[in-house]
């Protein structure tokens, strides 16, 4: 592949991640993707706190990251699908989040077959060396073709 | 012959357990955020995802974005474990309505399985508790859309339960 076909596909699909309303909603930002791996960050935002007494963000933010995050590493696989959707997606929360620190999930999309997508993924604050929650998930691979 | 005491009103029972369903929904930023309510009929409740634009994850289909699907089906939990915990305090007077200042379990880990897309409509979901102890939570929870028999994602969790103080 070319530098110049890289930086297109890498424009595309930052162009695809940007048009999901929901990730617009949670305010998420794409900082790298390529290869079957994609890295986004969602800034602290007191409208997505899960736990008024703490101010810790709610898991069903964390899981809709982590979720974007996996679909954008599929869409990055060499393989090139057309589409994807979530078949199934297990989010493992090891602690709460620091409340004012922005989340970054980076995701690995490792094995695709004709039909399915595994990925893994994993979610952390400004300590990056403490995991927040880690995901594994099955996704389909659309080929357009049907 | 015993005299029985009188039934408390219904209007009283009704108005204290919307007041603490209600404290328990609005108190949560995210929960608001998405726009979740909850329905009571006695104390069993199904949580309601009107449609917005905004939870779309796919806009050439459209479809629900699958993180809103698992938030949904994780508030629906988290709602349902806590209500069910304070029922007894609840239904003995000793919550404060207004502030009834319940501690929400934690979420250990949560597993969705996407069965169908979700449509640009309403959802809903109901969750059941299938065991709470002193310190650990197992809860399933389903999603529908227009047919109630048909699923369109389901979730199971697990939780850590709040320390009581008693």
């Amino acid at each position: 592949m070319t530098d110049e076909t890289r930086d297109r596909q890498a424009l595309l699909a930052r162009a695809f991640i940007e048009a999901i309303p929901h990730a617009q909603a949670l305010g998420m930002k794409l900082q790298d993707i390529g290869d079957g791996r994609a890295e986004i960050v969602m800034d602290y935002d007191e409208r997505m706190i899960g736990d008024p007494a703490t101010g810790v963000i709610h898991g069903g933010a964390v899981s809709a990251l982590m979720d974007t995050c996996s679909g954008a590493a599929v869409m990055a696989h060499p393989s090139h699908p057309m589409g994807t959707a979530t078949i199934d997606l297990r989010i493992d929360y090891m602690r709460p989040a620091k409340p004012g620190d922005a989340i970054k999930a980076v995701a690995e999309c490792y094995h695709v077959t004709r039909s399915v997508a595994f990925v893994r993924a994993t979610a952390m604050d400004a300590d990056e060396d403490r995991p927040v929650a880690t995901a594994t998930g099955a996704f389909t691979i659309e080929t357009g073709g049907k | 012959m015993k005299i029985k005491k009188r039934p408390e009103p219904v209007q009283k029972v009704k108005q204290r357990r919307d007041g603490v369903l209600q404290s328990l929904v609005t108190g949560v930023p995210y929960i608001q955020f998405l726009g979740i309510q909850f329905d009571r009929l006695g104390d069993e409740l199904t949580a309601v995802l009107p449609y917005d634009d905004k939870l779309i994850g796919n806009p050439m289909l459209p479809a629900l974005h699958g993180g809103v699907t698992a938030a949904f089906l994780e508030v629906t939990a988290i709602i349902e474990l806590s209500w069910a915990m304070a029922w007894a305090d609840m239904e003995a007077g000793k919550l404060d309505e207004e502030s009834p200042n319940i501690r929400l379990p934690k979420t250990i880990d949560f597993t969705v399985d996407y069965l169908r897309s979700g449509l640009p409509r309403d959802a809903y979901a109901r969750a059941r508790v299938n065991r709470s102890g002193r310190r650990y939570a197992s809860v399933h929870v389903e999603g529908w859309q227009d047919n109630r028999s048909r699923m369109f994602a389901q979730a199971t969790g697990h939780f850590l339960m709040p320390q009581r103080d008693d």
